[in-house]
């Protein structure tokens, strides 16, 4: 993910000044907290790039990072972080070379995270701007209560499967599941209190999987430019996957979006 | 279909007093009362009206009065009015039945049957005219043990200190959103908090932009299981953060704001689309234990740079003693605790009237939980839910609470009746509605500064209550049961409330 530069000055000095702005942290001996001050003390000092090694379940990673200046980072991971990776983010970068944990993404306002592995249980849980990309499978309570507001609009994409409760009270934001290695949708309660938003699942899913909210439609051509749109970026992310776009787009997707905007207005005596 | 339920309220006119000036129609937004040009009267629908009581103030002929339907059924104890009526209300719609405000059942009201300590003659009492009284209090989590030096003549504390709320008297504003009530009204508390250097409660429901640099600075703001509203400048402007897990007057449940109240502002403030039921589950899907709830509580001290304390609400409910102790143990700063006769914007009436337990009891379980377990200092407790008076604050805070919240006083203040309609959004005193026509008769200068005279009122009060105890610090009262009797209450009654009966 090298930085855009636009500059009339020799190559060298980008490349200096890029070294500058880049840092890195040995997270081997560092508590959350520890290593969150540094990456906050890394920000506020101007870095740009910042890759953090040994990292170990520290939790709240990007959390930290709120700026009334919106500052931006790309931060680099290697190893596992803890729960509630990149939780309220506002607007960075976040790319894991492993696998993530629970949380990932949790309220995230903006900004974009890539896991190079899976993740855990309530992946995308309220989340409300920016992108998650997730290369293999995820857990339970996935994208539950995602939501949007005109152009803000959160997307989530995963390589393979989601677990359960998929999609549960969803009010807004796109996700889409690619079941990369075609094993077939195994969750239930795909979806249940959905009233706004839409999934897209590649191959197909039972009726007695998703909630009685919750209508399942073939997909038309716009739903196919979004689906081209975000399944290219995906791919972009995971070249190691050695797939192209048109090998994914050739498939069949089915589309989930919720049969109305208000799923109670019928439940109460006035 | 013909309902069988008959007018709440009777509906007299004098109609020699009354000028036919259309007021009360005017005042009106549930269309009961309409000017029939042949007759040149006005005429009443007695089925409309809610018992709110606009016409009656704004009259200006003093001609209306609004009472109690005199007409009943057969009286039979078992089965009140109320029972059959909503009975008939529910095998007509086949819906929940939907309510506002705190509960009004006759559950007792515990601190009508405590009394206050003075002093006589000994340790005499003193005079808040004359002697300095401190009503300040400070919200958060305090350190085990502090380190004090004086080497060099001045005192300086040593220890590092936790983030904590400073509040000049211990009364704040509760969790009120904007979307339940209109933005008159919750600007209003704002203006007021500010003024008189307190706290306003966004609720879930978002800070609007426009709000954020003016009123941050003595604003909590709420993170609940919906999420609305929520980034990170959100928390940030705030004072203080607060994970609503449970509501007094809805314990257990979530809530659902209907479309119609999402108006365009609301949806910007709440980050949804306009018209969308803004749906809030029941729990925090996040949060199904105290270790995610750790979780929780850890990502937005985080989230606040450390900076804030973190404030957790919970419903009074049969065993939350227990769970507000591991709610300190999870790191909560501070505790709100919401009891039986919190009240609401909207309600199933099932719930509303039947689950939690008395705020009073709770207050007391809770000082005396965290006290026998030795954290009592890593919390504050703010008490919430049923709160009326100065009398009932000093109360609370002789039980053991650090301050109170109040809402539906508030409310009261600012000019509503307690009708209970809150959930139709007709609110006729311009509170609990977006109709922009009804909010906008709520002007904020005005609400504002009637919310500030009852602060200052009860605070004054407060510090003459103290100064008869002969006590120059609300800090010395806390917890101090010593100063409060029971009267006419069983013996289990004065265990749980930790308080002798009168005379003893």
């Amino acid at each position: 993910m090298a930085r855009a530069v636009v500059s009339e000055r020799s190559p060298i000095a980008d490349q200096v000044e890029e070294e500058m702005m880049a840092s890195e942290i040995d997270a081997s001996n560092l508590e959350t907290r520890e290593l969150n001050d540094r990456l906050r003390d890394l920000m506020l000092s101007g870095k740009r790039k910042v890759s953090i090694s040994n990292i170990c379940g520290q939790r709240y990673i990007g959390t930290r990072l709120y700026s009334q200046n919106r500052l931006r980072m790309e931060i680099e991971i290697f190893g596992t972080p803890g729960n509630d990776l990149a939780a309220f983010l506002y607007g960075h970068t976040i790319a894991v070379h492993g696998n993530a944990q629970d949380g990932v993404g949790n309220t995230m306002d903006g900004g974009e995270v890539i896991v190079k592995g899976r993740a855990g249980d309530v992946l995308g849980f309220s989340m409300r701007g920016g992108e998650i990309y997730v290369r293999e499978s995820c857990g339970y309570r996935t994208a539950l209560h995602m939501k949007e507001y005109e152009g803000k609009r959160p997307v989530l994409v995963v390589g393979g499967r989601s677990q359960d409760f998929l999609g549960e009270y969803m009010a807004g934001g796109i996700v889409i599941v690619l079941d990369l290695e075609g094993q077939t949708h195994q969750a239930n309660f795909i979806g249940t209190g959905m009233h706004g938003g839409v999934i897209y699942l590649r191959g197909s899913v039972e009726q007695h999987q998703v909630g009685d909210q919750v209508e399942i439609s073939p997909v038309d051509e716009a739903d196919r430019a979004v689906l081209d749109q975000y399944v290219s970026r995906f791919v972009e992310r995971f070249p190691e996957l050695g797939m192209d776009k048109e090998e994914i787009m050739g498939s069949s997707f089915v589309r989930l979006t919720p049969r109305s905007k208000r799923p109670y207005s019928n439940l109460y005596a006035y | 279909m013909k309902s069988f339920v008959f007018p709440e309220f009777q509906i007299i006119r004098d109609e020699e007093s009354c000028g036919q000036c259309r007021g009360c129609e005017r005042q009106c937004a549930f269309g009961t009362h309409t000017y029939d040009p042949a007759a040149d009267r006005i005429v009443s629908d007695e089925s409309k009206c809610v018992g709110c009581q606009r016409c009656v103030i704004f009259c200006p002929k003093d001609a209306i009065v609004v009472r109690p339907s005199p007409s009943f059924y057969r009286p039979n104890a078992s089965w009140s009015r109320e029972k059959i009526e909503d009975l008939k209300r529910q095998a007509e719609t086949g819906g929940v039945l939907l309510t506002g405000c705190g509960s009004d059942k006759p559950f007792r009201i515990y601190w009508d049957h405590i009394v206050l300590n003075a002093s006589q003659v000994t340790n005499p009492s003193l005079d808040p005219l004359r002697e300095p009284m401190e009503l300040r209090t400070f919200l958060g989590r305090k350190p085990d043990l502090m380190e004090i030096s004086s080497d060099s003549g001045e005192v300086e504390i040593r220890t590092e200190l936790y983030p904590n709320l400073v509040v000049e008297t211990p009364i704040l504003f509760s969790a009120m959103s904007y979307g339940a009530i209109s933005y008159n009204a919750f600007r209003s508390l704002a203006t007021a908090a500010c003024r008189s250097k307190t706290y306003f409660n966004t609720g879930e429901g978002g800070l609007p932009f426009e709000m954020r640099d003016e009123f941050g600075r003595c604003a909590i703001v709420q993170v609940a299981s919906g999420r609305f509203g929520i980034d990170a400048e959100y928390l940030n402007t705030a004072q203080a953060v607060e994970i609503k897990v449970g509501q007094g007057a809805k314990p257990g449940i979530g809530g659902h704001l209907p479309g119609e109240k999402v108006s365009a502002s609301v949806a910007e403030t709440r980050m949804i689309p306009q018209g969308t039921d803004a749906i809030s589950p029941a729990p925090h899907h996040d949060i199904y234990s105290i270790e995610d709830l750790a979780t929780l509580i850890g990502a937005l001290k985080e989230a606040t740079n450390y900076e804030k304390p973190i404030s957790v609400k919970i419903a009074a409910v049969h065993n939350f003693a227990a769970i507000a102790s591991g709610i300190v143990r999870a790191g909560a700063d501070i505790i709100a605790i919401d009891g039986l006769r919190g009240g609401t914007g909207a309600a199933p009436k099932a719930i509303r009237d039947n689950v939690g337990i008395p705020t009073e009891l709770a207050i007391s379980s809770l000082d005396r939980r965290l006290r026998e377990e030795g954290i009592r200092n890593r919390c504050s407790i703010i008490a919430a839910g049923g709160i009326r008076c100065s009398s009932d604050i000093i109360k609370a805070i002789a039980l053991g609470a650090d301050a109170v919240y109040i809402g539906s006083a508030a409310l009261i203040a600012m000019g509503c009746t307690l009708c209970q309609k809150c959930y139709t959004g007709k609110c006729n005193w311009g509170i609990c509605t977006q109709d922009p026509r009804l909010s906008g008769r709520l002007n904020v200068e005005i609400a504002s500064m009637r919310l500030s005279n009852l602060i200052s009122a009860w605070s004054h009060e407060i510090r003459e209550m103290l100064g008869g105890m002969g006590i120059n610090a609300l800090e010395s009262l806390r917890g101090n049961r010593d100063h409060l009797r029971g009267v006419g209450l069983y013996d289990w009654e004065l265990d749980v409330l930790g308080i002798k009966g009168a005379g003893e």
